[in-house]
């Protein structure tokens, strides 16, 4: 009927909503947070090999005012639990994290005293990759799974609206204690 | 005093490299260098690109990849595992939970006494070792190239026995069903199990 139907789909439909979140899921630049051997792989990602400058990210930001990714990539010891955090802390919103591999997602096979069982003890982590350590190619797809996820963030009521969605579902979810093995 | 001595000491050092801070023009060699840096990179132009396409092209792991686990089945459709709990006990990060139950004659999952009733990985936790597939008596499990396995909660990560059980090929019955005609858990584990027969077939319908 209008112009909108002579124009590429959904050219002037396009809200604010899709065009921030495709803004920054198409340049989303990681925070070096290299703990351990997943580090080494998520430097091949950044190499000419994988190059994770196909999907603007190449820039790893040393400093944490200009990333927007934190990807923790490593085992989290007690000892970094608070810097990692502070690093967090320093950047600016909008931020994510992902965390990489068994150790950083769970404490993996180092269930001792020394190391933090799991970095959402510490920080909101936004997506889990597991391996140990992912190759290159998983954590390609954990950024692309994260991509995905902030294409789809929504802004302003509409998040107020999904906040409220997530509560009730929270609390009407099945309490862990009832559940089997290892869920429990 | 200490400040002095070493500010004597330093000054020779300070005076080297104040010299050696003279500009060095080396005329047409300079420029001749510049071009010989720039001719690597314009060779590199016609090389071919080593970057791999990911998410468009795929390209195929090691045949022997460790990637997510798959629990097998008997040509029949019956499990293989019989819930021993080995792989559990060799698991080096206590990833793997198993809790056996018996079969009986109204209700069998897998050939012999016993089949595995709660089968759960914690993939947070699981290093990808291989270690639950050495210890598998029974070749129920094994490990698939499957690599893809990023999720936003960790309640998704821990997979249950359905997300690990094989598909069902042509030929297979879907458990509960009684074991081939004339077989016991031996001839099951020497192989000699064609597939389903039609015997085991009739038995199962009601089951489903």
């Amino acid at each position: 009927m209008g112009v909108e139907e002579k124009l590429p789909s959904g050219f002037l439909l396009t809200t604010v909503e899709d065009l921030a979140n495709y803004m920054r899921s198409n340049s989303l630049w990681p925070a070096t947070f290299g703990l351990a051997c997943c580090a080494i792989e998520m430097m091949a990602v950044g190499g000419g090999r994988y190059d994770l400058a196909r999907f603007g990210m190449e820039v790893f930001r040393a400093s944490p005012r200009q990333a927007d990714l934190m990807i923790v990539a490593g085992r989290v010891s007690n000892k970094m639990a608070p810097v990692l955090r502070q690093i967090y802390d320093q950047m600016a919103e909008p931020k994510w994290v992902l965390s990489m591999g068994a150790c950083a997602s769970s404490g993996g096979m180092f269930n001792n005293y020394a190391i933090v069982q799991g970095v959402d003890h510490v920080v909101p982590v936004d997506i889990y990759l597991p391996g140990c350590p992912p190759r290159p190619e998983m954590l390609m797809d954990a950024i692309l799974k994260l991509h995905d996820q902030i294409k789809n963030t929504k802004l302003g009521v509409n998040r107020e609206e999904v906040v409220r969605e997530v509560e009730a579902a929270a609390i009407s979810a099945i309490p862990t204690h009832q559940m089997k093995g290892l869920l429990a | 005093m200490n400040n002095e001595s070493n500010s004597n000491e330093l000054e020779p050092l300070n005076r080297a490299e104040r010299e050696s801070h003279e500009v060095i023009d080396n005329g047409p060699s300079g420029f001749a260098s510049q071009l010989k840096g720039f001719w690597v990179t314009f060779r590199t132009m016609f090389k071919k690109v080593n970057t791999v396409q990911y998410p468009e092209v795929k390209e195929a792991t090691a045949p022997r990849f460790h990637g997510r686990h798959q629990l097998n089945r008997h040509p029949d459709g019956l499990e293989k595992c019989i819930g021993c709990e080995l792989c559990a006990w060799a698991c080096p990060a206590d990833a793997i939970y198993v809790e056996g139950a018996d079969n009986s004659e109204g209700e069998r999952f897998s050939p012999g006494e016993r089949y595995g009733k709660v089968y759960q990985i914690n993939y947070l936790r699981c290093v990808f070792c291989g270690l639950c597939i050495e210890a598998c008596p029974t070749r129920a499990l094994t490990m698939t190239n499957e690599y893809e396995l990023a999720d936003d909660q960790r309640q998704k990560l821990i997979f249950e026995k359905e997300d690990l059980l094989a598909p069902l090929r042509a030929g297979m019955l879907l458990p509960p069903h009684p074991m081939y005609p004339d077989a016991d858990d031996q001839t099951y584990y020497r192989g000699e199990v064609p597939g389903a027969s039609p015997l085991q077939e009739n038995i199962a319908e009601p089951n489903k």
